[in-house]
Order: C-alpha cells, then sequence, then structure tokens
C-alpha cells in the first residue's frame, strides 16, 4: 500500500487545549503529519484545522475516526484530491544585492510573489499558491541566495459552492 | 450566591451520588469541606490510586459513572493509573482533582502538575475550570460524557480559588453538546445485513465483550444466542455474560483463553463480535480470522470496527438497541450438530496432583466457585492469579471483574471494595497474586474502617508468577527480579488489620477455607501454590 498525501480538515470548538488533543493524538498513534495549519473560522467560537497526513487509507480512516472521537472535535472531512483547492504561504528572504533587484521583480512577476520589504541588501517576497507551485518558487529563487525561509502548512477548502460549515 | 465548591456538591447530589473515594490535600480542602457538611458518604483510601479502582468497581457493578477525588499535583498523578485502567476498560469514573491558584498554573508551585494535560493519552475527556460560573455544566456534561456512548473516565480539575469563588449556581436539566453525538440505534440496512448474514451461516459463532456490561444487554445477548441457536465465546471482558454451565457456552478466546474457544474461533464461517474490541490478547492473528471467517462486528465506538480485524458488517450502535433491533426480525435457527462439533473439542483434563504442602490454584478455584452463591462477584488481579480464575471461576450471576485492557496489577482489591459497596447483598470475592496484593493491600485498612466485608484470595508462589514463566521459558531460565522473597506472612498481615486470616496448603485446610470464607466479615485466605505451577 502507498502512502499518499491526505488533506484532512477538521472543525473543532475553539478551546484552549483543544491543538494539543489533536496533535498528541497524531504523536501517540503513530500519524504521520506532513503539515497541520490552524486558524479561527467565520464563526469565533470554531477553529479549523487542515492536516497533511501521509498514509494508506486505512490510516487516513483511523485518523478520521481517532478525531471524532474527541470531544472538541465537531466534524472531519478528507477532501478528495479533485474537489480541493489548496494554498500555502511563504515569506523568502533573498540577500539581493541592488543590480539583480529587476531580476528578482521579473521572477516575482511571472511566479505571482509580491515583494512585501526592501533594504539596501535584501529583498523579501511572498507568494500563496499551492505546494507545487511553492517548490518550483523555491527552485527557482535559490541561486539568489536564500538567507531566510518562512512557511506555514497547507490550507484547504472545497470547489464550487460545497462547504464543511458547521450548521447550528 | 454559592461558593462553586458547594455547589460542586450540589452537582453530585444532581446526579445521585453517596458515596465518593478519594485523598484530601490542600488544594481541594475547600471541595472536602462541603462534602464534610453534606450527606454524601466520604472514602479515605489509603493511596489515590485505589480511589480509581474503588470507583471503577462501584461504576461497573451500578453502571454509573462513580467519584473519585484527590488534592493537586502527586496526588493527582497518583490517580492516572486508575484513569488509564478505566479509559482501557471503557469504565465511567470522575475524578475530580483540585488545582493550585489560578493565577499560580504554569510557575512550577507546590504540588502543581499540569494533570489534565497528563491525562489526555488515556482519558474520555477533561476540563481544567477556570471559570466558576460554568461549574454546573462541566459537571452536566462530565456525568454524560462519562456514562454515554462508549463510556470511559472524565476529569475536572479545580483550582483552588475558583472553588471559593461565589457564583449564581443552578444545574442544567440537559446537556447539549454539539460535538458528540454517540449513535444509539443501528443502521437499519445493516441490522437486515447482519440477520440475513447469520440466517445463511453453517458455523456461526458469537463472541462477546465489555461492551456487553456497558450497554446492560447481558439478557440480549442470552436471547440472541437462544433463538439463533449459536454457540458462545467471551474476551475476558466479557466473562460471566454468559453462565458456566450453559450448554453454548464455550470459554474465554485468545491468547489465555480456552483451546476449545479458540478451535471454535478457527473453525466458524460468521463470527459475531458483540461489544468486543479485537484486542492482541483475544485475536492475535487478525489475518487467519480474515481469511477464513466472516466477521459482524457490533459496537458502539465506530473507531473499534476495522482497526484491527476487517469488517465484513460492520454496524455501529448500543450494544442493548442493536441487539433488540436484530431480535425483531429473529427466527428459531438450530445449530445443534455445529454445537455438538465444539462439544466434542472439549476436554477436562483432570487437574494435577499438587506437591505436598500446595494446592493446585486451579482447582481450587474451581471447588471455590461451587461453593459460593450464585451471584458472587469474582474480582480477578492481574497475573497468573487472574487467568487461574478467569478459566477456572464458574459465573452464573454474578459479575467477573478484571483489568482487562491495561492489565494493572493491584486492581482487584479496591475494585472488590468498590463492588461491594455498590452491591452489599453479594459477596465479593478479590482473587489476587502474591505480587499484585501487595501493590494495594493498604487498602484492608479502608475495607476495614468501612465495614466492607470483602473475601480475598491470595495465591501464594513467592514469584511475579506469569513473568517467572515468561522468563523460563524466553529467556534461558534467568529469574529476573521476580522473586518475592521478603513478603510478610500474609495471615499475621491480615490479623494486624484485624481480619482474620486461613492458610491453604491442604484439602483439608481448602475445606476450613471454604466454610470461613461463608462466614460475616472481612477474611483473606493465602493459597499456598507450588513456585513452578504454569498459567495455563
Amino acid at each position: 500500500m502507498s502512502a499518499m498525501k491526505h488533506t484532512i480538515s477538521v472543525l473543532v470548538e475553539n478551546h484552549a487545549g483543544v491543538l494539543s488533543r489533536i496533535s498528541g493524538l497524531f504523536s501517540r498513534r503513530g500519524f504521520n503529519i506532513d503539515s497541520l495549519a490552524v486558524g479561527v473560522t467565520d464563526d469565533p467560537e470554531i477553529s479549523r484545522i487542515t492536516i497533511i497526513v501521509s498514509g494508506d487509507d486505512h490510516t487516513v480512516e483511523q485518523v478520521e475516526k481517532q478525531l471524532n472521537k474527541l470531544v472538541d472535535v465537531i466534524k472531519v472531512k478528507t477532501l478528495k484530491k479533485e474537489e480541493k483547492l489548496e494554498r500555502q504561504l511563504v515569506l523568502l528572504k533573498l540577500a539581493v544585492p541592488l543590480e539583480k533587484r529587476s531580476e528578482i521583480l521579473t521572477i516575482a512577476d511571472i511566479t505571482g510573489a509580491k515583494v512585501i520589504d526592501i533594504s539596501q541588501t535584501t529583498m523579501t517576497l511572498l507568494l500563496a499558491d499551492t505546494y507545487a507551485h511553492v517548490l518550483r518558487f523555491e527552485e527557482i529563487t535559490k541561486p539568489y541566495g536564500v538567507i531566510e525561509e518562512v512557511r506555514t502548512g497547507t490550507i484547504a477548502i472545497q470547489k464550487g459552492a460545497e462547504t464543511m460549515t458547521f450548521k447550528k | 450566591m454559592i461558593k462553586v465548591c458547594e455547589a460542586m456538591v450540589e452537582c453530585l447530589k444532581k446526579e445521585g451520588i453517596k458515596v465518593v473515594f478519594g485523598y484530601p490535600g490542600a488544594a481541594i480542602c475547600p471541595f472536602y469541606d462541603e462534602i464534610y457538611k453534606s450527606d454524601i458518604r466520604s472514602v479515605l483510601v489509603r493511596h489515590e490510586v485505589n480511589g480509581g479502582h474503588i470507583a471503577n468497581g462501584y461504576a461497573r457493578i451500578t453502571g454509573n459513572p462513580a467519584v473519585c477525588i484527590a488534592t493537586s499535583g502527586p496526588g493527582a498523578t497518583n490517580l492516572l493509573t486508575a484513569i488509564a485502567t478505566a479509559y482501557a476498560d471503557s469504565v465511567p469514573i470522575i475524578c475530580i482533582t483540585g488545582q493550585v491558584n489560578s493565577e499560580q498554573i504554569g510557575s512550577d508551585a507546590f504540588q502543581e502538575a499540569d494533570i489534565t494535560g497528563a491525562a489526555e493519552p488515556f482519558i474520555k475527556h477533561s476540563y481544567l475550570v477556570k471559570d466558576g460560573s460554568q461549574i454546573g455544566k462541566i459537571f452536566k456534561e462530565a456525568f454524560y460524557l462519562a456514562g454515554s456512548g462508549r463510556p470511559g473516565p472524565v476529569l475536572i480539575d479545580v483550582p483552588m480559588d475558583v472553588q471559593n469563588e461565589l457564583i449564581d449556581f443552578s444545574y442544567p436539566k440537559s446537556v447539549e453538546i454539539r460535538s458528540y453525538k454517540p449513535t444509539q440505534k443501528g443502521n437499519a440496512l445493516q441490522v437486515k445485513r447482519v440477520v440475513s448474514e447469520i440466517k445463511s451461516a453453517k458455523k456461526p459463532l458469537l463472541c462477546v465483550g465489555g461492551g456487553v456490561f456497558s450497554s446492560n444487554a447481558k439478557s440480549e445477548a442470552r436471547r440472541l444466542a437462544e433463538v439463533f441457536d449459536l454457540p458462545v465465546i467471551t474476551t475476558m471482558m466479557g466473562i460471566s455474560a454468559f453462565e458456566s454451565d450453559s450448554k453454548r457456552f464455550f470459554g474465554m478466546l485468545g491468547m489465555h483463553g480456552s483451546k476449545v474457544a479458540n478451535r471454535a474461533v478457527s473453525e466458524c464461517d460468521v463470527l459475531i463480535l458483540v461489544g468486543a474490541r479485537v484486542g492482541d490478547r483475544a485475536i492475535g492473528c487478525p489475518s487467519e480470522v480474515e481469511k477464513s471467517t466472516r466477521v459482524i462486528h457490533i459496537d458502539i465506538d465506530p473507531a473499534e470496527i476495522g482497526k484491527n480485524l476487517r469488517a465484513d458488517i460492520p454496524l455501529v450502535g448500543d450494544v442493548k438497541t442493536v441487539l433488540g433491533q436484530i431480535l425483531k426480525h429473529s427466527e428459531q435457527l438450530d445449530h445443534t450438530e455445529w454445537i455438538e462439533q465444539i462439544r466434542g473439542y472439549l476436554t477436562a483434563p483432570p487437574f494435577s496432583k499438587p506437591k505436598e504442602g500446595t494446592v493446585n490454584p486451579k482447582e481450587f478455584l474451581s471447588l471455590l466457585s461451587d461453593h459460593l452463591p450464585r451471584n458472587t462477584h469474582i474480582v480477578a488481579d492481574v497475573g497468573q492469579n487472574q487467568i487461574w480464575a478467569a478459566r477456572n471461576c464458574k459465573m452464573y450471576d454474578g459479575r467477573f471483574l478484571t483489568s482487562g485492557g491495561m492489565g494493572t496489577m493491584g486492581y482487584a482489591v479496591p475494585a472488590a471494595i468498590g463492588a461491594k459497596m455498590a452491591d452489599e447483598q453479594s459477596e465479593v470475592v478479590a482473587i489476587c497474586g502474591d505480587g499484585s496484593f501487595q501493590m494495594s493491600f493498604m487498602e484492608l485498612a479502608t475495607a476495614v474502617q468501612h465495614g466492607v466485608d470483602i473475601k480475598i484470595i491470595v495465591m501464594k508462589n513467592n514469584y511475579l508468577g506469569m513473568v517467572r514463566e515468561l522468563q523460563d521459558k524466553g529467556y534461558g531460565g534467568r529469574r529476573s527480579a521476580v522473586s518475592l522473597d521478603g513478603s510478610p506472612d500474609f495471615i499475621k498481615l491480615a490479623e494486624a488489620y484485624g481480619i482474620r486470616g486461613v492458610r491453604v496448603n491442604d484439602k483439608t485446610s481448602m475445606e476450613r477455607a471454604f466454610d470461613e470464607l461463608n462466614k460475616k466479615g472481612l477474611c483473606v485466605v493465602e493459597c499456598v501454590v507450588d513456585d513452578d505451577e504454569s498459567t495455563l
């Protein structure tokens, strides 16, 4: 069985300690997390956690069931490849001498990144895109000397009118 | 306006709590002061873990959540093993712990421990109370969570300053947790599939687990077996769901189970698992079962279905409700031939003759259960004594209690105290080893103090017998740290507590012990067993 990557969206009560319950569950059951992103939703009492998990179908089924057993977990859904939109955010600080600035601007323009800060010797770029595109972006910018990189976990939403919002 | 600690006692009263088991300390004193003023009976244990185990025994007999209490820090951490034990066996206990003052949390204050964090991996749910006005809602939820769905332990950690807050108190009438909706009723289509699978089976086998007790579904399980004419086996947690002398009952399966039960598993064509979680000691090789058998798995916890064993027909729901649904489609089947086939595998080897000055523990337990009333509860500890008891005690209308999932040594004495307090009309017998007894014999004082009339059998073989056996077989006979030399004379120990003691080392003393065990009052029986006695 192959270890596929799966995107699991989880709606949880926005309480203290919920994140540690979720992350603890993953470590003690031996599930592998590639990334985890958490933020509050339009309902301030509910947070949404997006978890990227590696594993076979049996693992993913167990992850879903075990998550559902946590009392703070309201809803769990594995988003299928064809039905989801995914993004992650990367902040990249490059060492850029004056003469290279225009090259970097061109790269930013083509890749869809934004320059959000500039100094005598550096430029900081922001890119919010798919995991694959972020990897390409890293490849392209590598030769310019990356001083610092910060990435978020992937977040995901369903395409079209589908939602996993909790209805009261 | 009342204090939160007073409200906590009110909450317990609203939940019908008559008795609490625990150990006080500074951080829980406000609550203990209110217990003192109330008519709730307070039992001081001699170690916090045993407060948890007493609550465990009490809850398993009543079927309702029972309460244990500890103070902050070491008091709370001492409870952890009892929490893990209750979690593994799905027993509803409510653990109330004191915590340091709110503003001290995180400062490494005296007797501070993050107990909600520490218990997280093996607890159903926990609360650290930050706002005293929420206390009613929290208690209501805690009792509901502990006792509903798949039962389990719930912890409420209350900082001392919160216990002293003044609040307007009212106890909620109902509880609504949007993220917690256990499935009670089985899916109608799945129920039909289960029924037709059983009806078309040639060699169906019913395997009953602890879920049958959690769901109070013993009579439904017996009815199911009658109507579909099924042979029955149980897991360790399911022992006593069927009467030992039932013609369709073939004992416990698994590593330490009966040969005939295991043979039935390998020869059946449809295995009906009811409230059993397919633990590794019960079904060691799930892939073998998957190859030869169609599996019907009925459980309230969807996460248990398909976790260790592939289920051909999963059915999620409360066992009592689901069996009721199945029984509506029942028609009398006849599996006489198949049951007779299994019966043919039964062998009753005579108990081997014990060495001079010892008794055969298996024979002793078998005879003991003939001398006890039919509604006796047996509480087995952990180790060889547990397997001897599981295989040889005959069960009828009483419960067989043991720490099946966690295998917690020291469980039997406190759990027996809890069982007896929950059902004073029935005899309760704890079966211990000399190792496990020494993990909790301090609770003899608790039993004496509160006049709890339990009987205790200590199987004395001078070793941690099960580990000794493992070392003899798997580690070249190197007996590493298993000798119990230095143990006290258990008769004298009992007498030091003012308890009758009887030593059994031959047939005559065995008869005397049976007489003593049938008299009122606490009694410790030391049963002298050959050092090399085997588990099976």
